[in-house]
C-alpha cells in the first residue's frame, strides 16, 4: 500500500500521471521540431478538454439552464417592484432631470436637450463611447484584416453592379442619403439627431454605394488612408477639445473657457457641441463603413 | 501644487490619445509610445498618491466639465485609487517589457501595432475604472476593457487562442450585461448615476424599506457581474484556456491587472455606492464568502490534476481570487485589507510566474507539460530562480509578498463564529494544496533529466529584457514581502476614506 502510494506520487510529480485515458500509456517521444509543435497543439486541446469537460460536461448544461431560468424569473419578478414607467412621481424625475430640461438650453446653447446632455453635461461618457467604437474597429481590423502581400480571396458573392435598376436607384439615393446624414450631423444641437445617428446615416449611404457598385470600385474611391486619417483626426480633436473643456472647468487652474453657448437656435451655437457632433459622426461613419468592407472583403483597400 | 489634481484626468485622456496616435504609427514607434505612456502615467499616479498622502483631506474630486456633481461627470482620487493604478501600471510595464521577446514570436509581425494600441486602451480603461466617481462611466470603460482584453488574447497566432478568446468574451459579456442591467435598475429606483448621490439615496431607501427587493437584485447583479468578469469560483472556467494559450505578456496583464481592476471597481462600488452598512446588511457578503472558499479549494484541486504548467498557474489564479472574495465576504476591515494585500501580492506574482514558466518551456521548444519541462531549470537558470520566487510567494513562505495576506487573513478570521472555523480550515487546506502543486513543479524542474526521455537540446537565448525584468519582479516581490507595513497603513487610511468621505 505504502509503496503503491509513493510510486503514484512519484508518477504525479514527474507529470506522467494524468487524469484521462493516457493514464497507463507511455509518454510520447517526439524528435523533430515540426512534429513537436503539431503534437503540442493536440496536447493543449486534449489537456483543456480533459481538465474542464471531466469536471463540467455533465453538470455544465444542467447548471447553465438552472442559472438562466433563475435569472429570468428573478428579473421578471423584479419588474413588479419597479416604479411605474412614465409616471410623474418616479425617482428619475428629480433635480437632475429638472436641471437638464429647465436650464439645459441656456447653459449649453443646444435646443436639442439630448445633445446638450451627452456632449456637454456628460461629455466624458460620450468620449468613452466613441473610444468603444474605436476599440471595436481596431479589434475587427486585427482579427480580420488580411496582410497586404496576399491576394484578395475572391468569394462567390452576388453583386448588383450589372443590374440597371439597382444601380440607377442607388445613383439617385446615395447623394440624398449623404446630404441627409450631413444635415442630421450639423443640426444635432437644433433638432433630433446628432453624431451617432447622423454618422450611421452617412455610413449607411456609403455602404449602399459599395453594395451596388461593388466593393472594388468603392475601395478605389474611398481610400483606406482617408478613413484612417478621418478617424485619427476626429478622435484626436475630440480628446483635445474635451481636455480643454475639462481643464478650464475647474477653477483652481485659473483659466476660463473662451467657448460660449451662443444664441440657442443658431446653426453656429452650442459651443463645442457642433464640432464634437461632427467628430463623433465621422467616427461612427468610418467605423460602420470599415466594418462592412472588412467583413465583406477582408481589407479596406 | 493644485496642478496635481489635473493628473488623473490627464492620465485617462493621454492614454486614449496615445492609442489614437499609435493607430497612425509603425510598430517600433508604437511600442515606444506604449512604454512612454506607462512610465509617465506611473509617475503621475505616484505624484497623485504623494499629494493625497500629504494633503489634509487625502481626497479630491475633479469635475469633468463645467457642471457640479449630480449634473455633470466627475472623477475622484483618494489614496487607494492612485495606489492601485500605480500597481497596475508597474505590473503592466514589467509584463510588457519582460514578454516582448515572446510577443515577437507569438504575434504576427504586422499586428504588433495593435498590441500596443490595445495596451494603451486597456490602460485608459484601468485608469478610468480606478478614478471614476460615476457608475455609468465605470460601465463605459468596462466595455473598453472587455474588448481590449479580448483583443490582447486574439493577437496570439494560435487557433486555440482564438477559441479561448471567444470563451473569455462570452463570460466577460455575460458579466458586463449583468452589470448594465444592475445599473439600469439602480438608476430607475434612485434617479442618480454619481457615487455620492447614489450612496445617500440608497441609504435613504434602505432605511425606509422602499424598493428593497429591486435594490437587492440590482446590487446582486452588479456584484455578480463584476465577480464573473474577475473569475470568481463557479465562473472561472475561462481561466486556464485564456491564460494558458495567450502570449505570456497578455496572460500576465490579464491575470495580474485586468481581473484585479474589476475587483477594485467592485470594492469601490461596495463602499462608495452601496455603503458598508447596507452591504453587510444585504447578506450578499455570505455568497461571496462561500464562493470564495469553494474557489480556493476547487482551483487548487484542478491545479493539482492538470499536467500543463501554464494551466496549473492559471488554476492557481482561480484559487488566489478565491482568497480575495473570501476576504471581501468576511466583511471586516481587517479582512478587506488582507484582500487588498492579496490583490497586490497576486498581481505582482502571477505575471512573473507566467513569464518565467514560458522562459522554462523555451528550453524544450515551447512545450508546457511537466514531463517535458523536467530539469529545464538547469538550462535556464534565471527563469528558474524567478519561478521559484513566484512559487514560494504563492505558497506563502515568509519574506515573500504572498505570506502577508495569509497572515492578515488568519489574524482577521477570529471572532466570527462559524465563519472563523470555515476560514481557518479553508486557509489550511488551500495552503497544503498550494504547497503540493507548486513544490511539485519546483522539484520537477530541478530534478535531473531522465535518460530515456532525452531530446535534442533546443538552442535558445534569454533576451536581456526578459532576464532583467524577471529578476526585478522577484526583487519587488521580496521587497513588498519585507516592507509590508507602509503599504498596509496606506490601505488602512484609504479604506477609512472610502468609508467616511461622501
Amino acid at each position: 500500500m505504502k509503496n503503491k502510494f509513493s510510486s503514484l506520487l512519484k508518477e504525479w510529480y514527474e507529470g506522467n500521471l494524468s487524469f484521462d485515458d493516457r493514464m497507463n500509456s507511455e509518454p510520447e517521444k517526439v524528435t523533430t521540431i515540426k512534429e513537436e509543435s503539431e503534437k503540442k497543439e493536440i496536447r493543449i486541446v486534449k489537456d483543456v478538454e480533459n481538465a474542464e469537460q471531466k469536471l463540467t460536461s455533465k453538470g455544465y448544461k444542467f447548471f447553465s439552464v438552472i442559472f438562466c431560468v433563475i435569472l429570468a424569473v428573478v428579473l421578471i419578478g423584479t419588474v413588479n417592484f419597479m416604479p411605474l414607467f412614465a409616471d410623474n412621481n418616479t425617482p428619475t424625475t428629480n433635480e437632475v432631470y429638472e436641471h437638464y430640461v429647465g436650464e439645459g438650453r441656456d447653459q449649453t446653447g443646444a435646443v436639442n436637450t439630448v445633445a446638450g446632455m451627452i456632449l456637454d453635461y456628460r461629455a466624458f461618457d460620450t468620449l468613452g463611447e466613441s473610444f468603444v467604437l474605436f476599440t471595436a474597429t481596431c479589434a475587427v481590423l486585427l482579427l480580420l484584416e488580411q496582410s497586404k502581400n496576399k491576394p484578395i480571396k475572391k468569394r462567390e458573392t452576388f453583386t448588383f453592379s450589372n443590374d440597371p435598376i439597382v444601380c440607377t436607384v442607388v445613383k439617385i439615393l446615395t447623394p440624398i442619403i449623404i446630404v441627409f446624414g450631413i444635415y442630421v450631423l450639423f443640426n444635432g444641437h437644433l433638432s433630433p439627431g446628432g453624431g451617432f445617428s447622423g454618422g450611421s446615416v452617412l455610413g449607411a449611404g456609403f455602404i449602399l454605394f459599395a453594395m451596388a457598385y461593388g466593393e472594388d470600385n468603392a475601395a478605389k474611391i474611398i481610400k483606406p488612408s482617408i478613413i484612417r486619417v478621418i478617424t485619427i483626426c476626429s478622435l484626436s480633436f475630440y480628446c483635445l477639445a474635451k481636455s480643454y473643456s475639462f481643464f478650464t472647468g475647474n477653477e483652481f487652474n485659473g483659466i476660463h473657457s473662451i467657448i460660449t453657448p451662443g444664441t440657442p437656435g443658431n446653426i453656429v451655437s452650442g459651443g463645442l457641441i457642433l464640432p464634437l457632433n461632427i467628430a463623433v459622426g465621422f467616427v461612427v461613419c468610418c467605423t460602420m463603413y470599415s466594418f462592412y468592407m472588412i467583413f465583406k472583403r477582408g481589407r479596406l483597400d | 501644487m493644485d496642478f496635481i489634481m489635473n493628473l488623473p484626468f490627464v492620465t485617462i485622456v493621454l492614454s486614449l490619445f496615445s492609442a489614437v496616435i499609435c493607430f497612425a504609427m509603425k510598430d517600433k514607434k508604437a511600442r515606444f509610445v506604449s512604454y512612454f505612456l506607462l512610465i509617465t502615467s506611473g509617475i503621475m499616479s505616484a505624484l497623485v498618491l504623494l499629494y493625497n498622502l500629504n494633503s489634509e483631506t487625502g481626497y479630491f474630486v475633479y469635475r469633468m466639465g463645467h457642471y457640479d456633481a449630480p449634473i455633470g461627470n466627475e472623477i475622484s482620487a483618494g489614496l487607494l485609487e492612485p495606489a492601485f493604478l500605480l500597481l497596475f501600471e508597474v505590473v503592466m510595464f514589467l509584463s510588457l517589457a519582460g514578454g516582448s521577446q515572446h510577443i515577437m514570436q507569438d504575434v504576427k509581425a504586422e499586428k504588433h501595432k495593435y498590441f500596443c494600441i490595445m495596451v494603451n486602451l486597456t490602460h485608459a480603461a484601468l485608469a478610468a475604472l480606478c478614478y471614476t466617481n460615476d457608475i455609468f462611466t465605470g460601465y463605459v470603460f468596462i466595455e473598453i476593457c472587455t474588448i481590449a482584453s479580448c483583443s490582447l488574447l486574439m493577437l496570439t497566432k494560435r487557433t486555440r487562442a482564438l477559441v479561448a478568446a471567444t470563451r473569455y468574451m462570452i463570460f466577460s459579456l455575460i458579466g458586463s450585461s449583468l452589470v448594465l442591467v444592475g445599473i439600469i435598475l439602480l438608476y430607475s429606483i434612485t434617479g442618480h448615476l454619481l457615487f455620492p448621490q447614489l450612496f445617500s439615496t440608497i441609504q435613504g431607501l434602505w432605511t425606509t424599506g422602499e424598493y428593497t427587493f429591486p435594490l437587492t437584485i440590482a446590487l446582486g447583479l452588479i456584484v455578480s457581474g463584476l465577480a464573473i468578469k474577475s473569475g470568481m469560483f463557479p465562473f472561472h472556467f475561462w481561466m486556464p484556456d485564456t491564460y494558458g494559450t495567450a502570449t505570456p505578456a497578455a496572460s500576465g496583464i490579464l491575470s495580474g491587472v485586468i481581473s484585479k481592476a474589476y475587483i477594485f471597481l467592485l470594492l469601490k462600488i461596495i463602499f462608495r455606492v452601496i455603503g458598508y452598512e447596507v452591504f453587510l446588511d444585504s447578506k450578499i457578503q455570505y455568497v461571496l464568502f462561500i464562493f470564495g472558499i469553494c474557489g480556493m479549494i476547487v482551483g487548487s484541486v484542478s491545479a493539482i490534476k492538470t499536467n500543463n504548467i501554464r494551466f496549473m498557474i492559471a488554476y492557481s489564479s482561480a484559487a488566489q481570487i478565491g482568497y480575495i472574495y473570501m476576504g471581501l465576504g468576511l466583511g471586516t476591515k481587517g479582512a478587506i485589507i488582507a484582500a487588498l494585500f492579496q490583490v497586490v501580492a497576486h498581481s505582482l506574482t502571477k505575471p512573473m510566474l507566467f513569464l518565467s514558466a514560458s522562459g522554462l518551456s523555451d528550453t524544450v521548444g515551447g512545450r508546457h507539460d511537466f514531463a517535458s519541462i523536467r530539469s529545464s531549470a538547469h538550462n535556464n537558470k534565471i527563469a528558474a530562480i524567478s519561478y521559484s520566487a513566484g512559487a514560494l510567494s504563492m505558497v506563502g513562505i515568509p519574506i515573500f509578498a504572498g505570506f502577508i495576506p495569509k497572515l492578515l487573513f488568519s489574524t482577521s478570521a477570529f471572532g466570527h463564529g462559524i465563519q472563523t472555523y470555515l476560514m481557518l480550515i479553508a486557509l489550511a487546506i488551500s495552503t497544503i494544496l498550494n504547497v503540493l502543486y507548486f513544490l511539485r513543479t519546483l522539484i520537477n524542474i530541478y530534478s535531473p533529466a531522465k535518460v530515456e526521455l532525452e531530446r535534442k537540446t533546443i538552442t535558445f537565448k534569454n533576451s536581456v529584457a526578459f532576464s532583467v525584468i524577471v529578476l526585478i519582479m522577484s526583487a519587488v516581490n521580496i521587497a513588498v514581502g519585507l516592507h509590508s507595513q507602509p503599504i498596509i497603513s496606506v490601505f488602512e487610511k484609504g479604506l477609512e476614506l472610502f468609508i467616511n468621505i461622501r
